[in-house]
């Protein structure tokens, strides 16, 4: 789908006429430009997210909904030609600056990714991955504590405990979704970037998912990316619309779906393109 | 369309039983031209030591020995700076030097035997031979590094046969890397993996397809004749030392075929070339059954 076809009926603002809630932000972004080589994917992003709460990125395909989203835990960081220009700042520390540990922040700002990439390890030794490497557990009894309690914030713990050594890879679609959700808690990280996580699952998966982000704000900061607007109206407090790389609205998720600033976003909410 | 379909699926399809046809009768005729010694030695071919064309005595254990000895020292040699390469060649290496890097390991792999053999006989073997006279007293009294220092043995083969199989083996373990999915390293990544983490929980993904590519290589050792025969000093005995002059089953067909005259002795010739046929064969059905398993990701055990 190419964005240049269904091209909006009105202009994108040059300002987005909000760049977020009041309140002070856990994750505030200023005058984020991004690009791929020369390919500019992103333009002049700001926003400002608030802390527990779940703030839903919602856009069509290429809008730059997810290119945002992992700029957040500097995952761009991997792609060869990538640059980024303005800043991301996490708890107030601009992340992009020269004495950041990328490993302390991503530590600190977790990720779900759209298709779950579970290790071809056992279930256990998934979840037991990020707290192995990072040396997050002294003992083996605190390791399988924490193993434990990060599948009950998941919700997966009576699903699997009979059998946490058998392959992760003979779990259903939606359950390895759920393993990958335990294995970012594992580590205890204060924000959860979710990249389309339920895209790929049926929709009773769908929904579980959807529940366990609900419950999980009241812990941490959750970021989800989402190409189904009812997804968003349903699990978000906070929305943002993109389009064509650029911000176009930031509000409460009710007044992005009842009553929206911008005419490109009620076109968008309501559906007619996109 | 239907019919011309027809055709061509068929005349392809009988290349391809051409192939298997081919291999089925190297093994008969194998077989065929060896039954007098089968016949004769039985089982104890490949367990006995004496090789005595005048005589007619023949065991082909110190060849057999001798290959697999050669082959999995320069497999211990290469697949470490193999999988070091792969992995630099893969994750590490910055973008404009990836092309010529790998151009110049293929290049390797491109070399004749024949050439290896001369740099080994000119090169490899005075370096060997000074560097075990200069062996340490204790350490030569260790049964691997026993023997006078002669430079022409077991140790000078495996280096060459290292040399040989690691473009090879490197090359596969590439291009099983590259099957990994970015989703894995991105997933080492985002709980806080360093680089070099992130690679290991590449490689462990990758484990079946590499545990393959090393031993594509080490079938390719067990086969290498010229090199190896140029180099490893035509000794039949079973020894553990890397020091002592040896001998390959590749190496003895090679030297001896020309003047084997009575039927017997041609037949146990013949019969190495089948142990060997039958070794290389289980090597290499196992290793691309590993590598094929790793392409098709078949649900890993859990670990």
């Amino acid at each position: 789908m190419s964005p240049t076809v269904t091209l909006p009926p009105h202009p994108v603002p040059a300002r987005p006429s909000r760049t977020g809630p009041a309140g002070a932000p856990k994750i505030e972004a200023e005058a984020l430009s991004f690009f791929y080589g020369p390919k500019q994917a992103l333009h002049d992003i700001s926003v400002r997210i608030q802390p527990n709460v779940v703030t839903a990125f919602i856009g069509p395909s290429g809008c730059g909904k997810s290119t945002f989203l992992r700029t957040l835990n500097r995952m761009n960081d991997i792609v060869p030609g990538a640059r980024v220009d303005g800043q991301v700042r996490v708890d107030g520390q601009d992340i992009y600056g020269p004495s950041v540990d990328v490993v302390a922040l991503r530590r600190k700002v977790g990720m779900v990714f759209q298709k779950s990439n579970p290790f071809p390890k056992s279930i256990f030794e998934n979840v037991a991955y990020g707290l192995r490497i990072n040396g997050m557990a002294t003992s083996r009894s605190e390791l399988a504590g924490r193993v434990e309690e990060s599948l009950k914030q998941a919700a997966l713990w009576d699903e699997v405990k009979d059998r946490l050594h058998e392959s992760a890879l003979a779990m259903s679609g939606g359950q390895q979704q759920r393993l990958c959700i335990a294995r970012a808690l594992a580590i205890r990280p204060e924000i959860l970037l979710m990249d389309e996580p339920a895209s790929a699952l049926d929709p009773i998966a769908t929904q579980r998912i959807e529940e366990l982000v609900y419950g999980l704000k009241r812990d941490y900061t959750i970021v989800i990316v989402t190409h189904n607007m009812q997804q968003a109206a349903r699990v978000s407090d906070h929305t943002a619309f993109f389009w064509l790389g650029k911000l176009v609205e930031f509000d409460r998720t009710d007044k992005i779906f009842t009553a929206p600033a911008e005419k490109l976003t009620e076109d968008y909410v309501t559906g007619r393109f996109g | 369309m239907r019919s011309r379909d027809l055709g061509f699926r068929l005349a392809v399809g009988t290349f391809a039983l051409l192939l298997v046809l081919i291999v089925a009768a190297i093994g008969f005729e194998l077989v065929r031209q060896s039954w007098l010694s089968i016949d004769r030695f039985g089982l104890g071919f490949w367990r006995t030591s004496l090789w005595d064309p005048v005589g007619g005595q023949f065991g082909a254990l110190p060849f057999i020995w001798g290959t697999l000895y050669s082959s999995i020292a320069a497999l211990l040699l290469a697949a470490p700076v193999a999988l070091g390469i792969a992995v630099f060649l893969s994750e590490l290496s910055p973008h404009w030097l990836r092309g010529p890097l790998t151009f110049l390991t293929e290049l390797l792999a491109a070399i004749p035997s024949i050439v290896y053999g001369l740099w080994g006989i000119f090169v490899l073997v005075p370096a060997v031979r000074s560097l075990e006279a200069s062996m340490p007293e204790g350490l030569r009294q260790l049964p691997i590094f026993s023997g006078p220092p002669l430079g022409v043995g077991m140790l000078s083969a495996a280096l060459i046969l290292a040399v040989m199989v690691v473009p090879f083996t490197s090359a596969v373990a590439r291009e099983v890397l590259k099957t990994v999915p970015l989703a894995q390293r991105e997933a080492a990544y985002a709980l806080g993996a360093t680089r070099f983490e992130a690679i290991r929980a590449a490689l462990f993904y990758a484990r079946t397809g590499i545990v393959g590519a090393v031993m594509l290589g080490f079938g390719r050792a067990l086969g290498e004749t010229m090199a190896v025969t140029m180099v490893i000093g035509n000794n039949p005995q079973v020894s553990a030392s890397l020091f002592a002059p040896q001998y390959t089953m590749a190496a003895v067909i090679a030297n001896e075929f020309t003047e084997a005259t009575d039927a017997l002795y041609l037949s146990a010739l013949v019969e190495i070339g089948l142990v060997l046929f039958i070794i290389t064969l289980l090597v290499n059905g196992l290793s691309r059954g590993l590598i094929w398993m790793m392409a098709r990701r078949s649900p890993a055990r859990a670990v």
